[in-house]
């Protein structure tokens, strides 16, 4: 089962290393994970997605409570959820195709080069699968997924 | 006036009142020694070993309830202290663990002696510190002390870089400190209080679970008094022996895998446990799928994450034990009916009429289950006794006369083995007059032995008693069960020690005892001697402790005689 949880920690050495090895030491896999500091603040977000058996699940979100620098843990399934994701395609292709196709996406051709064509796109993780799905036929040379940020509704 | 951070660390120390610190200096630390030669504040206890060194800080703690404090250098000096740390840390002792560090500059650079420490002790301390900055020090010590003893106790690390320890800056010892992200819970909430103590009222066969939170909250007074009113039968874990006394007759003995007959019966048969700071461990609840089928469960404990975590529980109330129970006492009191369980009761009394703790015991050879007891009639109600680990634990835990918490200092979670003798010591350093006594295996002594010197150095008569069967007997014992006696590397009558000797080329004192007049004299001019002892006894090879659990059997199927094999 997937699970998104936002960690609140205060901006310290050693806080990531502190979280990971929570899920590390209950051989809990991490899908994704995202940290970025939070403006005018101590703070930090990360945003983690993780999937297995939720009563591991519910102890890892208990645990991570108790470590001191954690602030809040907000688990909520009412959220808005949001990935960035970047493609480069050669240059062969047709850049019409890949830009309309990107457009649909919320996405653009940030860079185009002597090779490569590189694509941005920012939307859902489901529907960044679809994106991926479709541009297959244009041989993507590299894929680079951001893993998600969520903000609660 | 600006300190160096050397000064810092000992003025906090002397701030937070420390009394003695446990250590051994190095290379990285040796600033801070530096200025432990200068004062006159607190005095350094010079173990032989880091280990013996976190292990003498915890023993004081378990003894005192104050924080324990252990000082050691970087690299294998805090690798040294890990077992030590991760102890503590599993049964939620007190401790400030400070270590030095290699310069910051040198830090990554694969310097001598450096170690990642705040990497190594992140999961077996409640927190830990990496000072890179001194205006940072005073703070963090600060911090350090409250939160080893505030919400559910437990060790914190403090990893000092060398150059940290020469820098200056002002020191201004915060008087008060309040973290953000760090507000423990101590008052339980009303209602669910309420609720459990309705819930209390209406079961038929309910039973106290007391756990060692019991100790560490210092609420055993309370727990004393609300087991006479309500005389609801109660159990205690190896880590709560001694919040109730011994002979209070709603006690029906320890819980768990070499509990009582009638304790583990209490758990199985029970329609209400009642949790006071007890964590439901597996070696108590023996096979899960089966524990305590009709049982509801209140759970009180300081920390969420441990509620549910186990098993279900209906009435959840977080917050400090002492609190709870203050809030609790009086709905209790208020229309409580104790002729309601007093079939309950009948019951367990017969269970254990049934099956009381026993052993057979002998006029020639010694059981060690006697020695134990013997012990129990000669020291003085108020002695400290610690253990190490395996047969003699257990038997310690069933039949030594425990009266009063922080009487039984004994690695619970983590099982150390070379717990038992620093722990002694550090808490000899604690208790001052009061007999210490350790009670230990011919295979566990061994780990930590080198403490002799330092109790001699410092004058800390602990008396050890080696119930000595000449094997690893734990392991022997389940080689014995579950392996149809293939008895793979636990017999140890090749390789004894002289223990008489080795006591006494170390400033102690040994006894060898084959007969029970024997011990008794022993034991006897070992108290009077005021040095480290050791008594050798030679008990029998082949006792096993009894009754048991089988791992992962229900608690229901004890394996009561030997015979039940």
């Amino acid at each position: 089962m997937k699970r998104v949880i936002s960690v609140i920690v205060e901006n310290e050495h050693g806080v990531l290393a502190r979280i990971v090895n929570m899920f590390a030491g209950r051989g809990y896999n991490i899908t994704s994970l995202t940290v970025a500091p939070i403006p005018n603040s101590e703070f930090s977000r990360m945003t983690i997605v993780s999937e297995g058996d939720p009563k591991v699940f519910e102890q890892i979100v208990k645990q991570l409570h108790k470590l001191i620098p954690v602030y809040k843990v907000i688990e909520s399934d009412d959220f808005i959820e949001k990935e960035m994701t970047m493609v480069k395609f050669p240059i062969e292709n047709h850049l019409a195709d890949i830009d309309a196709l990107a457009r649909c996406y919320n996405g653009s051709i940030s860079n185009v080069g002597e090779k490569h064509v590189i694509v941005s796109i920012v939307d859902r993780p489901s529907r960044i699968d679809n994106f991926l799905k479709a541009v297959k036929r244009f041989k993507p040379v590299e894929i680079v997924r951001s893993g998600a940020s969520v903000i609660e509704r | 006036m600006k300190l160096t951070g050397a000064q810092i660390v000992i003025e906090s120390l002397i701030k937070e009142n420390v009394e003695v610190v446990f250590g051994y200096p190095g290379g990285a630390i040796m600033n801070v020694y530096d200025e432990i030669y200068k004062q006159n504040s607190f005095q350094h206890i010079l173990a032989k070993h880091e280990q013996g060194a976190v292990h003498m800080a915890d023993g004081y703690a378990r003894a005192s309830g104050k924080v324990g404090v252990a000082m050691v250098t970087s690299g294998p000096g805090l690798t040294n202290a890990i077992t030590g740390i991760a102890t503590a840390y599993t049964d939620s002792i007190p401790l400030v663990v400070i270590s030095g560090q290699v310069p910051t500059t040198a830090i990554g650079t694969d310097a001598f002696q450096e170690v990642d420490a705040v990497g190594v002790t992140r999961p077996i301390t409640k927190h830990n510190f990496l000072v890179k900055d001194v205006r940072d020090l005073p703070f963090i010590m600060k911090e350090a002390f409250f939160l080893a003893k505030s919400g559910r106790p437990g060790p914190v690390h403090i990893d000092i870089p060398k150059d940290v320890t020469v820098a200056k800056t002002r020191f201004e010892y915060p008087e008060k400190i309040d973290l953000k992200t760090y507000k423990p819970t101590y008052v339980g909430n009303k209602r669910a209080i309420k609720r459990a103590a309705e819930a209390i009222k209406k079961a038929k066969k309910p039973v106290f679970y007391i756990g060692g939170g019991a100790v560490l909250s210092n609420s055993y007074m309370l727990v004393r008094e609300i087991v006479k009113l309500t005389q609801i039968p109660a159990v205690e874990t190896l880590m709560a022996r001694g919040v109730l006394k011994y002979d209070c007759p709603y006690l029906f003995g320890m819980v768990g895998m070499h509990g009582s007959y009638a304790a583990n019966m209490a758990m199985n048969d029970a329609d209400l446990i009642i949790s006071l700071g007890a964590r439901f461990d597996d070696r108590v609840t023996g096979k899960l799928e089966e524990f305590a089928k009709n049982a509801d469960i209140v759970h009180i404990d300081i920390d969420p994450s441990q509620i549910g975590k186990v098993v279900k529980t209906k009435y959840p109330i977080v917050g400090d034990l002492k609190n709870v129970l203050e809030e609790m006492f009086p709905l209790l009191t208020d229309g409580i009916d104790t002729e309601r369980y007093s079939e309950w009761r009948e019951i367990l009394n017969r269970y254990q009429e049934l099956y009381p703790l026993k052993y057979g015991n002998e006029e020639d050879v010694i059981k060690p289950q006697w020695a134990i007891e013997k012990t129990g009639e000669i020291a003085p109600d108020d002695a400290v006794i610690s253990t190490d680990v395996g047969q003699h634990q257990m038997w310690t835990a069933q039949f030594y006369p425990f009266t009063y918490p922080r009487q039984l200092l004994t690695s619970g979670g983590l099982g150390t083995m070379g717990f038992g003798f620093p722990a002694a010591l550090g808490a000899k350093k604690a208790v001052g007059e009061k007999l210490v006594i350790n009670f230990t295996g011919d295979g566990s002594i061994m780990m930590n032995i080198q403490e002799v010197l330092c109790g001699f150095a410092y004058n800390l008569p602990v008396i050890n008693i080696i119930l000595n069967n000449n094997y690893l007997g734990m392991v022997r014992q389940w080689q014995t069960m579950f392996y149809d006696d293939r008895l793979s590397e636990t017999d140890l009558s090749e390789v004894q020690p002289d223990f008489v000797k080795l006591a006494e080329s170390m400033g102690g004192i040994g006894f060898r005892v084959k007969t029970k007049s024997e011990f008794e004299t022993a034991l006897k001019e070992a108290i009077k001697a005021k040095k480290v002892a050791f008594i050798d006894v030679q008990v029998d090879r082949r006792e096993d402790v009894l009754p048991m659990v089988p791992p992962n059997s229900p608690l229901k199927n004890m394996l009561i005689f030997k015979e039940d094999k």
